[in-house]
């Protein structure tokens, strides 16, 4: 059989040797030549830098000049001047005399608040929602397709505007409110509740509950050992809960058992006293929570199904209850398919409160769009939104990434 | 002789006939009582439903003001719904500021659209003269909504509003933000770190910021950075602050496709002598485009969804629209929880159809995988 070379038949593997020589070398590309690819990509780094420089110069230019040709002054100067208006909820003592970034301090706080009690109404009512569309009862099952299919696919500010009208214009008026119970009324006025009276007493109960967790930590400590050598798997819950509980009422009582409460009364024209949860707040966290808690539900849906269905059917076999399945099995497994797009949810929860703007909630949003229209300085203002969200965003996915490192499948 | 005595016949009693499994009381028995808890969860459910779907029906269908009649829906409050604030209504909810006499103009854009966008998710029409109908049917909404041409009246767009308004946004965010999104992807996992690093400080940018600020950017920033004079349209400012914010949110759902594809496709695509754009355009983004089809269409439910915001930067769109038609109005005022009912139901319809869209594709694209 006589080698080919090129497709060729030559006669001898000399002849083949000679014909391979006498091939010609590639010609060398040059470092700096446009079909190089190294070159390539360099150049076209370099015109992107380039480009960006200079739309940056030009809007930068630009807007120095407007700003100069309008009249407006730039810098965060204003931060320390004082704000001049009031704002209608605060979690500290703040009035229109205090300098802005009080203000917008203070609209912090409401959008922390908003947004925490947000994320842990909306993870429970999710997380309810995404297992009860796996109930063996089919109209529990319907019901939870109909709450996600209703909540996911109608606008939330939609759904915002709608709450903020049914709470202030559907509920009775503050003079004759809705009362449940001693102490809780509803009405347009808002949702007023009795408080306890500030008292040393709490302070040690906090301590006593302090003390309780780190019993608790350590009798469950106890427990696994047990069980790893005994096999004996005790309740957990019923001594945790006790430990818990003791805790609390021996600080309690060791602070002198304080019993006062702050009870609302009410006014001629308002209910005063005691907490109060103002109908805006009380709009934007329902609103917020329903609307995330349809998306949560789907996340955690995605989740459990990810899950091979031989797992359930293992645990099944091994004789643990549905709710042992659903607690020891499914869920720890799911979590980790959960916990990425979950955190989104989070952080598309904290902003989404942003849109408390429309129904005059006073957030953060709100409070510098105030700053905007009265300073004129809608440069710093923007800026400070976005640091703000920015920073809440960072911060939570990176508290996040690392539960999840946590979480993930220890592979060896 | 005991041990033995298990041996000796007896008579067994005949085990039950097993249940039913077909028909409909079986399906009752499973489903609905299937199980103790089971069966208090219906029964819970049942009271519930008994407690409140009668009074609900009573006010929304058999109780309710059909006539546009404020004195008759003031009598009827508690009771009965009162519809006749969509029948007084609906024109400015659905048209928003655009001048009344004027109102066929919207009409026939809004269905120009919806025909068009019906048209594009057919597979029967998809064709070239489709992509060729795009550009035509645009700029026949744009001229029938602005006028200015045929002898229509000029209608500045800042009196656009209401479903027009709230499709026509939709539609141009997702046409734009679309491409823009796959460049912005590819452009994340290039290997030109200049380019992968501007594309991610984008994504993450934008990410990270509510569509709120990015409106406010839009409204008040914008005019500060354009050239001193120069004056952009609003509609216009507000439609690119939407694309941008829509195309950091796709690109990563698109990113996702993307890292799916396994490496061998595109050393094969290069091993052929495909050029970059070749293998990402004939190889790598057909598949990894089909891969993440449902989170695309979540992201273009998004956008419609969060063209609503624009009222708060002041477009009447149809949230804005529905405020402009009532808050002004003190005899319909007290009625704006029907009117907001009204365009729940439009938003959601507009949602639920593309999200049962999406299904379909789904199947269709499952069926190519299928053996």
């Amino acid at each position: 059989m006589n080698p080919k070379v090129h497709g060729q038949v030559v006669r001898s593997a000399r002849a083949a040797d000679e014909m391979l020589a006498a091939r010609p070398a590639p010609p060398p590309i040059s470092s700096w030549s446009i079909r190089s690819e190294a070159f390539r990509s360099k150049l076209f780094q370099l015109i992107l830098i380039l480009l960006l420089i200079a739309i940056g110069a030009y809007l930068f230019y630009n807007t120095t000049e407007n700003m100069r040709l309008r009249g407006i002054q730039s810098g965060y100067g204003f931060l320390t001047q004082p704000a001049g208006f009031d704002i209608g909820e605060t979690m500290f003592p703040y009035d229109s005399g205090n300098p802005y970034w009080k203000a917008i301090l203070v609209g912090l706080s409401n959008t922390i608040r908003v947004a925490l009690l947000g994320i842990l109404f909306a993870t429970l009512i999710g997380t309810a929602v995404g297992i009860g569309r796996f109930s063996r009862n089919a109209l529990l099952r319907g019901l939870c397709q109909v709450y996600v299919e209703f909540f996911r696919n109608v606008p939330v500010l939609l759904q915002l505007l709608m709450w903020y009208l049914l709470l202030t214009e559907m509920l009775p008026a503050p003079n004759e409110p809705w009362v449940f119970g001693a102490g809780f009324y509803l009405s347009k006025g808002g949702f007023n509740f009795p408080l306890p009276q500030w008292a040393i007493g709490h302070a040690s109960a906090l301590f006593g509950f302090v003390a309780g967790l780190i019993a608790v930590g350590y009798w469950r400590r106890r427990q696994f050992q047990r069980f790893e050598q005994t096999g004996e798997a005790p309740s957990l819950w019923l001594v945790s809960s006790a430990l818990l509980f003791v805790g609390i009422f021996a600080g309690w009582m060791f602070g002198g058992a304080p019993t006062e409460m702050r009870y609302p009364e009410m006014g001629a024209f308002a209910i005063d006293g005691g907490g109060a949860l103002t109908p805006e707040f009380l709009a934007v966290l329902i609103g917020l929570t329903l609307y995330t808690a349809g998306f949560i539900a789907e996340v955690v849906r995605a989740g459990i199904q990810s899950v091979p269905r031989g797992q359930g059917e293992a645990a099944q076999s091994l004789g643990l209850s549905p709710s042992q399945q659903m607690r020891l099995v499914l869920l720890p497994q799911a979590l980790r398919v959960i916990i990425p797009p979950l955190t989104s949810q989070y952080l598309n929860l904290t902003k989404n409160s942003s849109l408390a703007v429309a129904i005059g909630y006073p957030d953060v949003v709100s409070i510098l769009n105030t700053s905007i229209n009265q300073t004129g300085r809608a440069v710093e203002c923007i800026s400070i939104i976005m640091i703000v969200y920015l920073t809440t965003s960072l911060s939570t996915s990176a508290f996040m990434n690392w539960y999840n490192a946590r979480a993930a499948i220890q592979e060896r | 002789m005991d041990r033995y005595k298990a041996q000796v016949f007896s008579q067994v009693e005949a085990r039950e006939a097993p249940r039913l499994e077909q028909g409909l009381i079986a399906a009752l028995r499973t489903h609905l009582f299937g199980s103790r808890f089971s069966a208090i969860t219906t029964l819970i459910l049942f009271a519930v439903f008994l407690q409140t779907l009668p009074d609900f029906i009573a006010w929304a269908l058999i109780h309710p003001v059909w006539t546009p009649d404020a004195a008759l829906c003031k009598q009827a409050m508690g009771e009965g719904a009162c519809w006749g604030v969509i029948t007084e209504k609906y024109r400015v909810i659905i048209f928003g500021y655009y001048p009344y006499a004027e109102h066929w103009r919207p009409l026939l854009a809004t269905i120009l659209l919806l025909g068009l966008l019906v048209a594009s998710c057919t597979r029967a029409l998809w064709s070239k003269w489709l992509v060729l109908l795009w550009p035509l049917v645009m700029i026949a909404v744009f001229v029938i909504l602005r006028g200015g041409w045929l002898g229509l009246s000029v209608v500045e767009t800042d009196r656009w509003g209401g479903l027009p308004l709230t499709v026509l946004l939709a539609t141009l965010s997702i046409v734009a933000a679309f491409p823009l999104s796959v460049i912005v992807a590819l452009g994340r996992r290039s290997n030109m770190p200049a380019i992968s690093a501007v594309c991610t400080v984008y994504i993450e940018l934008i990410r990270g910021v509510p569509l709120i600020s990015v409106l406010f950017m839009a409204s008040f920033l914008f005019p500060l950075l354009m050239p001193t004079g120069t004056k952009i349209d609003v509609l216009l400012r507000v439609f690119i602050g939407i694309t941008l914010f829509a195309a950091a949110y796709m690109a990563e759902v698109i990113r996702g496709g993307l890292q799916a594809i396994p490496k061998g496709q595109v050393e094969a695509a290069q091993s052929l002598g495909m050029s970059y754009w070749q293998t990402q355009r004939k190889i790598v983004l057909p598949q990894a485009l089909a891969m993440v089809v449902p989170g695309i269409m979540n992201n273009f439910i998004g956008i419609f969804k969060d063209t609503s915001l624009v009222t708060i930067v002041s477009l009447y769109e149809l949230t804005g629209a529905l405020g402009l038609a009532l808050n002004s109005d003190a005899d319909w005022r007290p009625f704006k929880l029907e009117a907001y009912l009204f365009i729940t139901f439009i938003y959601f319809v507009g949602c639920y159809a593309m999200s049962r869209y999406s299904l379909w594709i789904e199947a269709q694209l499952s069926r190519s995988k299928a053996r």
